[in-house]
């Protein structure tokens, strides 16, 4: 009995050491390849970097979401949140965006802000998407527009650039200490960033520009995430090494309300 | 315990006459760390639910399209973000748990043994006289005390091999990174929206599975049957 008891005693210390030098070694591998999430503290952050690192290497750069046919488009395309309420934005929404301009910055080699003419003259793409909303609803939706990783190689990304940081008008995305932003703002990885069907949308279903409420003049569109991903009335890009410094550092404003930053479930 | 109304027929396994563990360690462990991850599961699900209680069929659907059903309770914002969380948190801990349990168990044989039904069992009379046996109108034979009878055999087999995979596939089918990487998944269940009606009720079934394994545990002694489970063999009341 006694000798029992010790061998299984050896064989659960042996079985908890390697799973100890296991997880650690995986830890620090995950962390050099990035398949740490922003919001990957506390125990509930165990499921979401599980989930985030197990999804990047499952899906792809050359993983496609799915598209559809336009007959299949919804005939209701509900909308999350309200058009920004001030000043600025009513003042560019008068003149229909005339005045408006992207402004593409950070850990790129040539900051640039675009017009909506010019995002306008680049190469566009439409695409028929499925958007979902964590709370269970969702809609399908044909969108037109620049796929982002043509802005990015204008822009020149530098080799060190993680995320894509998007920030709108409903935001306060000017604030002079980038920790005290808070609302809509969001971030993808640079997978999601350099994806062939990330979109730079000033399109919807064949309107040639977007309906306010779905985020005019122009929103991305990341469709294999959540809709919450695709930051809408966008004012600004930002290429950024980390997202510690922004907010809350949660690398996105929906994970400082207890929403998780990855949206790809 | 004679006074239980159940006292006969709670022989179905009747830890009386049982020396020997009546479960193995992986049997206990991975047990319960599914019952844990099974009550996140339930608790989150509850949570993302109410944030949209309708149901749609197909690929799409939302506020202004016809639910096929919409469930008679209130909608309640604000919970799905960490309710998420911990949904997923608790589907990792039921994954591997459950991956932990199967694996070996079907290269130790438990399947077979103990839930694969045996010759001639799948069959009108032998089912006919387990129910008479939960009917109170038959005593269990010794031999039908210490074994999984076949009732028991198919419920766990759909559970194990039926229930839980479907669930995690159409959990898998509702995301959008799932569903651009292996679109089958979405596909076999006729869309994002079906899958998350099949979700629903697959649910619901594991949660009638639970209710009845409870009511069952607590029939046929419940400190016995939890402590069998617990540090393997249990005590008789």
């Amino acid at each position: 009995m006694n000798e029992n008891i010790s061998r299984r005693r050896l064989i659960w210390t042996g079985v908890a050491a390697a799973g100890a030098a296991g997880l650690g070694g995986a830890a620090l591998f995950a962390k050099r390849v990035g398949l740490i999430p922003p919001d990957s503290h506390g125990l509930l952050g165990v499921g979401e970097t599980l989930t985030y690192a197990t999804q990047r290497l499952l899906v792809s750069e050359k993983t496609m979401a799915r598209e559809f046919n336009r007959s299949e488009i919804s005939s209701f395309a509900p909308i999350k949140g309200n058009p920004p309420e001030n000043e600025m934005y009513e003042r560019l929404r008068a003149k229909d965006f005339a005045d408006w301009r992207l402004s593409v910055g950070g850990l790129v080699s040539r900051a640039t802000s675009f017009s909506l003419d010019e995002l306008k003259r680049m190469p566009a793409e439409n695409h028929v998407f499925l958007q979902a909303c964590e709370e269970g609803w969702s809609f399908i939706a044909e969108w037109g527009g620049v796929p982002l990783h043509h802005v990015l190689n204008l822009v020149g990304v530098l080799p060190q650039a993680r995320y894509v940081v998007f920030f709108g008008y409903d935001i306060n995305y000017d604030a002079p200490n980038a920790r005290d932003i808070r609302g809509k703002w969001n971030s993808i990885d640079m997978s999601d960033a350099w994806h062939p069907q990330t979109l730079l949308a000033y399109s919807m279903n064949g309107l040639g520009e977007l309906p306010v409420e779905h985020g005019a003049p122009l929103r991305v569109r990341v469709p294999r995430q959540l809709g919450n991903k695709s930051v809408k009335y966008l004012a600004k890009i930002l290429l950024a090494d980390s997202v510690a410094n922004i907010g809350m550092g949660l690398g996105s404003g929906g994970a400082e309300r207890g929403y998780s930053w990855w949206s790809g479930i | 315990m004679s006074e239980s109304a159940y006292s006969e027929g709670r022989a179905i396994l009747d830890p009386k006459n049982l020396e020997v563990p009546q479960h193995s360690a992986l049997v206990r462990v991975t047990h319960w760390l599914n019952a844990a991850s099974f009550f996140g599961l339930l608790a989150s699900g509850g949570l993302i639910l109410i944030a949209h209680p309708r149901f749609y069929w197909g690929e799409a659907g939302a506020w202004g399209a016809p639910p096929i059903i919409q469930l008679p309770i209130p909608v309640i914002l604000g919970f799905s973000g960490w309710g998420r969380y911990l949904h997923f948190l608790s589907a990792w801990v039921c994954f591997l748990g459950g991956v932990a349990y199967v694996i070996p168990s079907l290269l130790m044989g438990h399947f077979r043994r103990d839930f694969l039904p045996e010759k001639g069992e799948i069959a009108w009379r032998p089912i006919w006289r387990i129910i008479a046996v939960y009917l109170h109108v038959r005593r269990p034979t010794s031999e039908e005390s210490t074994r999984y009878n076949v009732l028991q055999r198919l419920t766990y087999i759909a559970v194990v091999f039926v229930l839980f995979p479907l669930v995690f596939l159409t959990g898998l089918a509702m995301s959008p990174g799932i569903g651009s990487a292996f679109p089958f998944i979405v596909k076999m269940f006729g869309g994002e929206q079906s899958a998350r009606t099949v979700h629903f009720f697959l649910a619901g079934m594991l949660v009638l599975f639970l209710v009845v394994h409870l009511i069952m545990i607590g029939l046929t002694g419940f400190s016995a049957r939890v402590g069998a489970m617990i540090v393997g063999r249990g005590k008789d009341e």
